[in-house]
């Protein structure tokens, strides 16, 4: 039986890089620099084959066959509540077991070569695969607090490898920040979860299953109703968390102060994305509240935009990339947002492929320039290190949206579902090109400075400019191929493709399918339209790079100068920062030292302090009682009979 | 012959003069006769019930057989004075200690005074 | 009824006397007379051999004990002066005659109950035990045989108890030398 065996495999696929983490991370520092690669990325690469093996598997089932439960054992029982330690397997958790295992594997082999030397470099392993497990726990998870727990896993990962280098003190914040800010909306995450048990245990169904929400969520919960909307509310609170979406976005960019491949592996192409994956899980509950979906549009426009601009005047690689990836995750969010949940996971995937991509490019350029970071110190990498920039070259192309390369059919498709879903609205799809314009200029504006022009490296450094390792090198190219023709799977039918991703997870989302169905049927002309205009978005975008880098370079300068106020506004961010610490963490603070220097210290330490002064002053006044005096005590006794005795009277 | 009621008022007059006895005396020893005096008057209700037995048996018996009747006045009025007799025994011994212990704090405080045997104040 | 009215007075004078003396002598001799009166109403009750053991033990050895120590000890009248605790005094005084109010009182409730109270069967059988079967019962025949076997063990632990009194009377009492303790003994 195809399934049994499928169980088995998906029952196997997340204890390799477990068994990874505990040799890892119990053998700290004891294993050989080597045993350490081999042991954590070749657990990830067992886990990639098992779920390649149970993906060809699923496959060959029949479409209603696609959803399989496996059950390891019960892990939470309290009267009617029942958590099994549960996966489901089904496209949509086999897709993103693809990416994570996948673009894991490569980017864990790419780490052999970046961190080679570390004094951490097993920490650094261990950390790594218990990142995979927990992913792989957050997407296979059948019930919400498995989710949950692998959602707290890959946040608590997230925090080790942003603070991988702690002594430096901007690592250590920033993981810090990425902690807390995470756990504002992982406290709306828990928040909807609770809310979801509730409401459908208060229904007769108590459940946290994943499949039976789905399922029993349009009997027993009224659409566009106040408690759907308060739940998705929620729900997506921890999505804006995790996925660095407005109005939480701020802690991903200080993210980038972990090693570069945990950038790649989980500030872009893996954890990131959990919020796209948990709407998609759950959008047939989100379907129910148009209100929601309507916020999730259009905060994931905002942010493409948003981001997008920041991107456009960032001097630090991986600073733009990150801004990058924010822009692009709105992207995944706005497709969330217009019902067309698939393009959204369609575009997570081919996004996981090219961003990872460029990080890793980003890599192995700091890795050449001795950990440069500052674009104005790059300039005509281009013939010292031709793989990393043919890669580069090929993962900005995608994510530009150039025809023909995966971003192009992806990002296209969220643009054409955007103008035309129910959901969708042509000022949604105007903003999004808007962002594809600047996504083509300041993507290639990256390359040129980097890659074009002069060299403006310090010299020493360009001395020893090198071309990476094979180990990073391979892992680049594999993934150049998979940014060039990941696309294909999704080929839409307006380009005589069968949209063979689309129909894959179809299942998954049928329930939340029933309206965006009729957008299929706009005439192939609308869509020929939206693709040109996406070309030619990404055309200028291009254009603009070129002339204003390498045509003529000292043309951003100038034009720098004469915007200088929006051009400062950019490049500071915007000063949401700034904003955020004034608004909330100065209050916070200034509260919280009331709170230590008056509260505590003056009225909790006084009630406590003076409740026990005021014992002791009662016990020192009522000791005199003990007079020592036989004659007083012969008394109390005495008075004790007479009170022994009235109470005959009073019987 | 006086009935019962009589000594038992006598033995809990004497008894709470024996009380008011300890609770003023300041002289160990007159501490200790008060003590007797309170023992005496114990006795005295002891051995008033033992000669009375026959009437309190009549109130409080109600279902015993009659041919048990003699028996257990003969029994409870011998066990009246056999408790007074012991009594007796346990003042004497208790007069013994107590004074051998009045002997040894005079020793040391050289006085008999309870007022100023205080150490085991605060 | 006169002879225990007498006796009675007596006794209740001699008690107040025996506390209220300065002298712990004078207390002595009074106690001394309250003991023999005591012996007087065993009498009245018809426990002869009580009141023969009353005067020997008490009266005989305990009361010449507590002279003994008065002697030894060369206690003075008026040692003390005015009872500077004015308070223990007089409550002292008050608990003491409230404990006699409220047991007379009760005692009266006894009294008041048994009156009202119906006669048993059992009581005829009882009146049937007339005056010389009490007094057989009282005598010292019954008393030894009753304590010899129903109260055989009290009695024997009662021994164990003087023994021990014995020996502690005498480990307190003896003079404790600072640096050898078997030199003084």
């Amino acid at each position: 039986m195809a399934e049994d065996q499928i169980k088995t495999l998906v029952a196997l696929v997340p204890i390799f890089p477990l068994l990874g983490f505990l040799i890892n991370g119990f053998f700290n520092k004891k294993l050989p620099e080597k045993l350490v690669g081999i042991i954590g990325s070749g657990s990830v690469f067992l886990s990639f084959i098992l779920s390649v093996w149970s993906f060809i598997l699923l496959i060959g089932l029949p479409e209603h066959a696609r959803f399989i439960h496996a059950n390891w054992f019960d892990w939470i029982i309290s009267g009617s509540f029942a958590a099994g330690f549960s996966f489901l397997y089904d496209p949509l958790s086999s897709v993103m077991m693809l990416v994570v295992t996948g673009v894991g594997f490569l980017i864990h082999v790419y780490s052999i070569g970046y961190m080679h030397g570390d004094a951490g470099y097993s920490r650094y392993f261990a950390y790594l695969n218990l990142f995979t497990f927990a992913m792989l726990m957050l997407v296979m998870g059948d019930n919400l607090i498995l989710l949950y727990l692998g959602w707290e896993g890959v946040g608590l990962c997230s925090y080790l490898l942003i603070g991988f280098w702690f002594h430096k003190k901007s690592a250590s914040d920033a993981g810090k920040k990425a902690f807390i800010v995470n756990r504002i909306g992982d406290f709306g995450f828990a928040l909807g979860v609770f809310l979801i048990f509730w409401t459908f245990a208060s229904a007769g169904h108590p459940t946290v299953s994943l499949s039976e929400i789905s399922h029993l969520a349009p009997e027993l919960l009224v659409a566009g109703g106040g408690i759907v909307t308060a739940i998705t509310l929620l729900l997506f609170l921890g999505a804006t968390g995790k996925s660095a979406q407005i109005p939480l976005f701020v802690w991903l960019p200080d993210a980038m102060e972990g090693p570069t491949p945990v950038s790649a592996l989980i500030h872009a192409a893996t954890m990131v994305t959990a919020g796209v994956y948990m709407v998609a899980r759950l959008s047939a509950v989100f379907v129910l509240a148009p209100v929601t979906m309507a916020v999730i549009a259009i905060i994931g426009v905002t942010t493409a935009l948003f981001a997008a601009t920041i991107g456009l005047v960032q001097n630090d690689i991986k600073r733009v990339l990150a801004y990058s990836t924010v822009s692009q995750l709105g992207y995944m969010f706005l497709a969330c947002g217009v019902g067309a949940f698939a393009s959204g996971i369609f575009h997570l995937m081919t996004h996981a492929f090219f961003k990872a991509l460029l990080f890793l490019g980003a890599g192995s350029v700091m890795h050449a320039l001795a950990g440069e970071l500052d674009l104005r110190k790059m300039g005509g990498l281009r013939k010292y290190m031709p793989r990393t920039f043919i890669t580069m070259f090929i993962a900005t192309l995608a994510i530009s949206g150039v025809p023909l390369f995966s971003g192009f059919f992806s990002k296209d498709e969220i643009l054409y579902n955007a103008f035309t879903s129910q959901y969708g609205h042509p000022i949604l799809w105007a903003l999004g090109l808007i962002a594809a314009i600047l996504t083509a200029f300041y993507m290639f504006r990256l390359l040129f400075m980097t890659f074009y022009g002069k060299s403006r490296m310090d010299p020493e450094v360009e001395k020893h400019a090198h071309e990476s390792p094979n180990a990073m090198t391979v892992p680049l190219m594999i993934l150049a191929v998979l940014a060039l023709i990941g696309g294909y799977i999704g080929l839409p039918h307006a380009l005589g493709g069968g949209a063979w991703f689309e129909k894959f997870l179809e299942p998954v989302f049928s329930g939340a399918h029933a309206g965006a169905s009729e957008a299929a049927h706009h005439s192939y002309l609308v869509e020929y339209l939206l693709m040109f205009a996406s070309i030619i978005a990404a055309g200028i975008g291009i254009l603009m790079a070129y002339m204003s880098y390498i045509g003529n370079p000292q043309r951003p300068k100038a034009l720098a100068e004469k915007f200088s106020g929006i051009y400062k506004v950019l490049l500071n961010k915007y000063y949401v920062d700034e904003f955020y610490n004034f608004i909330i963490v100065q209050p916070i603070v200034t509260g919280s030292l009331f709170l230590w220097k008056i509260f505590d210290v003056k009225i909790v330490d006084g009630i406590a302090n003076g409740s026990a002064a005021l014992i002791g002053w009662i016990s020192a006044k009522s000791r005199t009682v003990h007079t020592g005096l036989v004659r007083n005590y012969a008394l109390m006794f005495v008075l004790g009979v007479v009170v022994l005795l009235g109470f005959v009277f009073f019987r | 012959m006086p009935s019962l009621e009589y000594y038992i008022v006598l033995s809990t007059i004497l008894f709470c003069i024996g009380v008011w006895g300890v609770l003023r005396s300041r002289n160990a020893i007159v501490v200790f006769m008060a003590i007797e005096l309170m023992l005496n008057a114990v006795n005295l209700s002891l051995v008033a019930f033992a000669s009375h037995m026959k009437g309190i048996l009549a109130n409080i018996i109600q279902n015993i057989p009659a041919d048990k009747i003699p028996d257990l006045i003969q029994t409870s009025t011998a066990s009246g004075q056999v408790y007074a007799i012991l009594v007796m025994t346990v003042a004497a011994a208790e007069a013994a200690v107590g004074l051998a212990i009045i002997i040894s704090i005079y020793r040391m405080k050289d006085s008999v005074n309870v007022d100023d045997i205080n150490i085991m104040k605060w | 009824m006169i002879p225990f009215v007498i006796l009675a007075v007596l006794a209740i004078f001699g008690a107040v006397m025996v506390v209220t003396r300065k002298s712990p002598v004078a207390s002595a001799v009074y106690l001394v007379m309250v003991m023999v009166i005591l012996a007087g109403l065993f009498v009245l009750l018809g426990a002869y051999f009580l009141a023969a053991f009353q005067i020997i033990v008490y009266a005989g050895a305990i009361m010449v004990l507590f002279l003994f120590v008065i002697m030894l000890l060369n206690l003075r009248k008026d040692e003390f002066g005015r009872d500077p605790r004015v308070l223990q005094k007089y409550l002292g005084f008050s608990f003491a005659v409230l404990i006699m109010i409220q047991s007379v009182i009760i005692v009266g409730w006894a009294v008041k109950d048994r009156s009202g109270e119906g006669q048993s069967v059992a009581i005829e059988s009882l009146e049937k035990t007339s005056d010389a079967e009490r007094n057989e019962y009282l005598s010292v025949e019954s008393v030894a045989e009753t304590l010899f076997t129903r109260f055989a063990y009290p009695f024997e632990i009662t021994s164990v108890l003087l023994l021990a009194a014995i020996l502690g009377a005498v480990v307190i009492a003896r003079r404790r030398s600072v640096t050898n303790d078997e030199e003084d003994v």
